[in-house]
């Protein structure tokens, strides 16, 4: 009874990150927006979880659990960045442009 | 399989091969080792010969009517094509075999003494065992597919020889033009044993005789074509007008080799193959006068060319292709016998006159050898007087001359009389027969006469080698010799084995060939000429050849010739014939150079450089690289307009999904 809210919410929430991931600069910003929408995606789960299975709440501990490791190594990259550059504004970051 | 000695026929072939095998392991490892060499060499052909023997004796015992067919292995089973590694004994096999074996014996054991230095003697062995080996594939193969192995052989192994000293450059072109005439005729084989299957539904020799008569329509378009195409491959191997001028050019390689391959054996694997057919040569009428015509105008036009040469191999090539020319004449005619009994008779004669300019070329060699000279040991121009040093080479040699001018009672005087008197007597039926008797009659007349100059300009005169060089001329060992002397009684009695009725002989070869040419002979117009009219053939036959002998004697002066480092060119005709019509400029200009300019010009520059290295592989390149090129402006480097392309790509995805 309670899925058509829980499931707004979570579609609120993944477009707050994907608009956080498309406007924002910092990259650690965009990394919490990132997180953001994972875990919008978990709360779908979670929501449907009760209709069609346990399936749905397995499923949220991968994706924390991937969300975890993807947090490690994307603060470290941004680390890395920053002692690069001094600076982690994705608009600095365009090696891969040619030219 | 006959529990007799005929079983052993598998014999002959495997100890040639095993002799080639065992001679090329010996070239790869042990070059020097030239006693082994010698005896494996020469040991595996005599012993091939004694096979031969026993199987022929043991095959007149058993008189059989029909081939026997050894069948050995499935070959080829495909469909309804059935193709059997099978070996055929008849008798005109088995002729064959004992010429090749026999012959082949004579030049093996010549051979020995005239290699002996050559660095290359045990390659040479390898070769030279591997081509008899081919050779019998050839003549006992029971089917057109065995045969053609045969014969695409010994046509490596004439390159192979021909070529044996490729490191001279023109050797090695002389053994690539061989090969690659060859080629030419030998698509008309295959595109012939196509015709036959198709027509027919076999290629083994025995089903295919058998159905022919009702599978085709005699004189109809298929049988001609059958038969214009087979000869279309005897116009190669066996060097007739219009693929004839690779023979010529492959005396190149050694003297044994041109006496074995390019005189007694493989040159005439093209009569065997129109014998061996014989049926379906008769059953197309406009075939065997195309193959008696052609072999008329080699004869003829071949002997014009060997009175201008100065190079003794040469005249002896040119005078090969204008024999050949008779045994097609012969074969063409529908006289099986003649051909067959001319091809034998040749094959003792030509090989002696090869074997003996051998012996010669040897001697001369030997001579400029002591003095360090340059000169050329094969220009008759620098010969004369030899007999005084060389008796038995001249007198071998001499008889082997009257044998091919026609003298009786020497054996080329039956055979080429029988050809001769066939031809005469299908112009009964046949008028163009007529002008073929014509043009071998006169081919006779130039025949003595070159043979006569040949040996007037070599061995009588004044000697033109050089005064330092006359003490080193003296005759060959015992082992050039030896193969002589047998061949020069051979060329002596080899028309015992078919002395015509006419002289009460007992024409012992037409007999024995019988059950083989029965088939054709009903097809073939019978013309009985009364024996006035045959002793008057016989008659002008040897008129023709003494004139051209005495003729020669008169007209010639050796006296007059000068060694050919200070000849003159000839000038006019004479210059005609000695450049042989120039038939190889011809052929350059007309053939090679526009085949030359169209693959350099048309399909090299343009096809290969434009379409397919331009349009197609550099075009592909060029295409992605334009793509590329195109789209670069995508590539911006910042996530951001990355991460926007995926978000509007996912909604458009959803957008489809919904709708």
């Amino acid at each position: 009874m309670l899925l058509s809210p829980a499931l707004a919410i979570s579609a609120v929430l993944f477009t707050l990150g994907v608009a956080g991931v498309l406007l924002r600069r910092n990259a650690i910003v965009i990394f919490m927006c990132v997180e953001l929408m994972l875990n919008a995606v978990n709360l779908t789960f979670v929501a449907l979880a009760q209709n069609v299975g346990l399936g749905g709440q397995v499923f949220v501990f991968f994706v924390m659990a991937v969300a975890a490791a993807e947090a490690a190594v994307g603060l470290a990259i941004i680390l890395a960045v920053y002692r690069h550059k001094q600076s982690v504004s994705l608009q600095n970051m365009n090696l891969l442009r040619d030219g | 399989m006959t529990g007799t000695a005929v079983d052993l026929i598998w014999l002959a072939p495997a100890l040639a091969l095993l002799g080639f095998v065992l001679n090329g392991a010996l070239a790869l490892a042990r070059p020097t080792a030239k006693t082994a060499v010698s005896i494996i060499g020469a040991g595996v052909l005599v012993a091939a010969f004694a096979v031969a023997v026993a199987v022929f004796s043991a095959f007149t015992g058993l008189h059989a009517e029909e081939p026997l067919v050894y069948r050995y292995w499935s070959w080829i089973p495909v469909g309804t094509l059935q193709i059997d590694f099978a070996i055929q004994v008849d008798h005109l096999s088995l002729v064959m075999l004992l010429v090749v074996t026999g012959v082949g014996s004579l030049i093996h054991l010549f051979s020995i003494g005239y290699m002996k230095e050559d660095p290359g003697y045990a390659r040479y062995f390898a070769y030279l065992n591997l081509f008899v080996f081919f050779m019998l594939v050839l003549v006992l193969g029971a089917s057109f597919p065995v045969m053609f192995v045969g014969w695409e052989g010994v046509g490596l192994c004439s390159y192979l020889l021909i070529g044996f000293w490729f490191t001279e450059e023109a050797n090695a072109n002389a053994g690539r033009k061989a090969f690659i005439m060859n080629r030419i005729g030998d698509f008309g084989f295959m595109v012939a044993m196509f015709l036959i299957f198709w027509s027919t539904g076999s290629l083994d020799f025995d089903t295919v005789f058998a159905h022919a008569p009702t599978a085709l329509a005699a004189g109809g378009t298929t049988i001609t074509a059958i038969t214009l195409f087979l000869f279309l491959g005897c116009t190669g191997k066996s060097a007739q007008i219009p693929l004839y001028t690779w023979l010529p050019d492959a005396m190149a390689g050694p003297t044994p080799v041109s006496a074995l391959i390019h005189a007694a054996t493989m040159v005439t694997a093209g009569v065997y193959l129109v014998a061996r057919c014989n049926l379906l040569f008769a059953m197309a009428p406009v075939s065997s006068a195309v193959v008696a015509g052609v072999g008329a105008l080699t004869a003829l036009f071949a002997a014009t060319i060997a009175l201008k040469q100065w190079d003794i191999k040469r005249v002896l090539a040119y005078s090969t292709v204008s024999q050949l020319g008779y045994m097609f004449v012969g074969v063409g005619t529908g006289a099986m016998t003649a051909g067959i009994f001319h091809l034998v008779t040749h094959a003792f004669f030509k090989a002696l006159l090869f074997l003996g300019s051998g012996s010669v070329i040897f001697a001369m060699h030997r001579a400029y050898h002591h003095t360090h000279a340059h000169d050329d040991a094969q220009d008759m121009r620098n010969m004369g007087g030899l007999a005084r040093y060389m008796p038995w080479t001249a007198t071998v040699m001499w008889i082997a001359t009257l044998a091919i001018a026609g003298i009786p009672p020497f054996a080329g005087f039956f055979s080429k009389d029988e050809i001769l008197t066939a031809a005469y007597a299908r112009s009964a039926v046949d008028r163009p027969w007529l002008v073929f008797w014509g043009f071998g009659l006169l081919a006779a007349l130039l025949t003595a006469f070159y043979m006569t100059r040949l040996m007037l300009y070599t061995f009588h005169g004044p000697n033109r080698t050089g005064e330092k060089e006359q003490p080193h001329l003296h005759e060959a060992p015992w082992i050039l010799t030896a193969p002589l002397l047998v061949l020069a009684l051979l060329s002596v009695t080899g028309g015992l084995l078919n002395i015509p009725e006419l002289y009460h002989g007992g024409t012992r070869l037409e007999h024995w060939l019988e059950p083989v040419t029965q088939a054709s002979a009903a097809l073939v117009p019978a013309v009985h000429i009364s024996t006035s009219t045959e002793w008057l053939l016989v008659g002008i036959a040897v008129a023709i050849a003494v004139i051209g002998i005495v003729g020669a004697w008169r007209l010639l002066k050796p006296e007059s010739l000068v060694p050919a480092r200070s000849a003159p060119e000839e000038r006019g005709f004479a210059r005609v014939l000695n450049k042989a019509w120039y038939v190889n400029e011809i052929y350059d200009a007309l053939i090679v150079r526009p085949l030359v300019w169209f693959s350099r010009e048309v399909l090299w520059k343009f096809i290969d450089q434009r379409i397919i290295d331009g349009a197609t592989v550099n075009g592909v390149a060029r295409g992605a690289r334009a793509l590329g090129w195109a789209n670069r402006w995508l590539q911006t480097g910042q996530v951001g307009v990355y991460v926007a392309v995926f978000v509007v790509g996912v909604l458009l995805l959803l957008w489809r999904a919904m709708t």
